[in-house]
């Protein structure tokens, strides 16, 4: 079997094919934690098990398909470009409150994983979570953690944002439009605008913003907190 | 023609990015950086933003796909968390309400100040 798959075809086919159940699936569902990420991964994985095929093989197709995470990266500018009117005036406190968002979280994963023992290259993998997909992978492999790790706990971090949002907010009392939305930006990216979007336009709009602001402010944020703990 | 002329202006803002992350050895990915300069390009309008919409939509809209391929190298590291997921779970879960909670009662403290004070002058 594997003298077939041998080539970049395989990973790229495997990918998209599998993509496209995945959103079937997560259509005909429609549960969140079945989104397409997670069901096209499983797939492919179930499938390089079952016919003991290496990574490496597939990935020489899906490195063409990771290719375009940078240049979709930097298009993320584009939303933030779009919306960042709705922050006039409150720079400071917006700022402010992802900063110590992010660093509240960064101390709780610190503090958690110390008490667990957590492996430091696990624990460092843990760091970027709250961040998007494309910005926490590139923040892990900068400060040695693991990439792939990195992204599971995003997506997984995002899904649990999504799930707990609404509790959260009635909980804390939590009611103006835009700390809802760049709340659920900074802590749940992606996942967590598909809520703002439900909670409404304005909310849907900061959450896109804070996706991006948020990312910049970790990718000066995380460093520091290491040399700051010295790790 | 048009969206491939679109991505040629995304990519060399992303080499541009990578270029510079090297000569400066700035602890920032070259892709946050590509995605810095495109804002300033856009802000200062040296950019219009009708000459990338059509290139950020294509790419928007496909990006939980690009990272399919990652998400299937968590096999090659699947060892390093086998014995400890239920920790990392419960880690998750807790500081990703941490960053909720705080996040959200900042914005909403300092914003009633703001207001208040604006209110008052």
């Amino acid at each position: 079997m594997g003298m077939y798959l041998d080539t970049p075809l395989f990973g790229v086919s495997i990918s998209i094919i599998a993509f496209f159940i995945g959103i079937y699936i997560n259509k005909k569902t429609n549960k969140g934690i079945l989104n397409p990420l997670i069901v096209s991964s499983i797939i492919i994985i179930g499938f390089l098990l079952y016919f003991d095929i290496d990574y490496e093989i597939y990935n020489k197709g899906g490195s063409m398909i990771s290719f375009f995470i940078a240049p979709a990266t930097v298009v993320l500018a584009v939303p933030l470009y779009k919306n960042i009117r709705l922050l006039k005036g409150k720079w400071f406190n917006v700022l402010t409150g992802i900063t110590l968002g992010s660093l509240a979280g960064l101390f709780s994963i610190y503090i958690l994983s110390k008490l667990f023992k957590i492996e430091a290259t696990v624990m460092i993998s843990l760091f970027p979570k709250s961040t998007t997909a494309a910005i926490s992978m590139e923040i892990a492999e900068h400060i040695g953690g693991i990439p792939a790790l990195a992204l599971a706990f995003t997506v997984l971090t995002g899904n649990i944002g999504y799930f707990m949002a609404e509790y959260i907010f009635k909980w804390f009392n939590i009611e103006d439009k835009m700390s809802k939305g760049l709340a659920l930006g900074t802590t749940a990216h992606v996942l967590g605008t598909a809520k703002a979007m439900e909670l409404g336009e304005t909310e849907g709009a900061l959450s896109s913003l804070a996706i991006t602001v948020a990312g910049i402010v970790s990718v000066f944020l995380i460093p520091w907190f290491m040399k700051l703990l010295s790790l | 023609m048009e969206s491939l002329k679109q991505f040629s202006v995304i990519l060399i803002i992303l080499f541009s990015g990578q270029i510079i992350q090297q000569k400066t050895s700035i602890p920032i990915p070259g892709t946050v950086l590509g995605m810095i300069i495109l804002l300033f390009l856009l802000m200062t309008r040296i950019i219009k933003i009708e000459k990338i919409e059509r290139i950020t939509n294509i790419l928007l809209e496909h990006l939980t796909l690009f990272f399919v391929p990652v998400s299937v190298g968590i096999i090659n590291v699947f060892d390093k968390i086998k014995d400890t997921w239920l920790p990392l779970l419960i880690i998750i879960f807790v500081s990703t309400l941490v960053v909720m909670i705080v996040t959200g009662l900042t914005i909403q403290i300092l914003n009633k100040h703001t207001d208040k004070s604006k209110k008052g002058a």
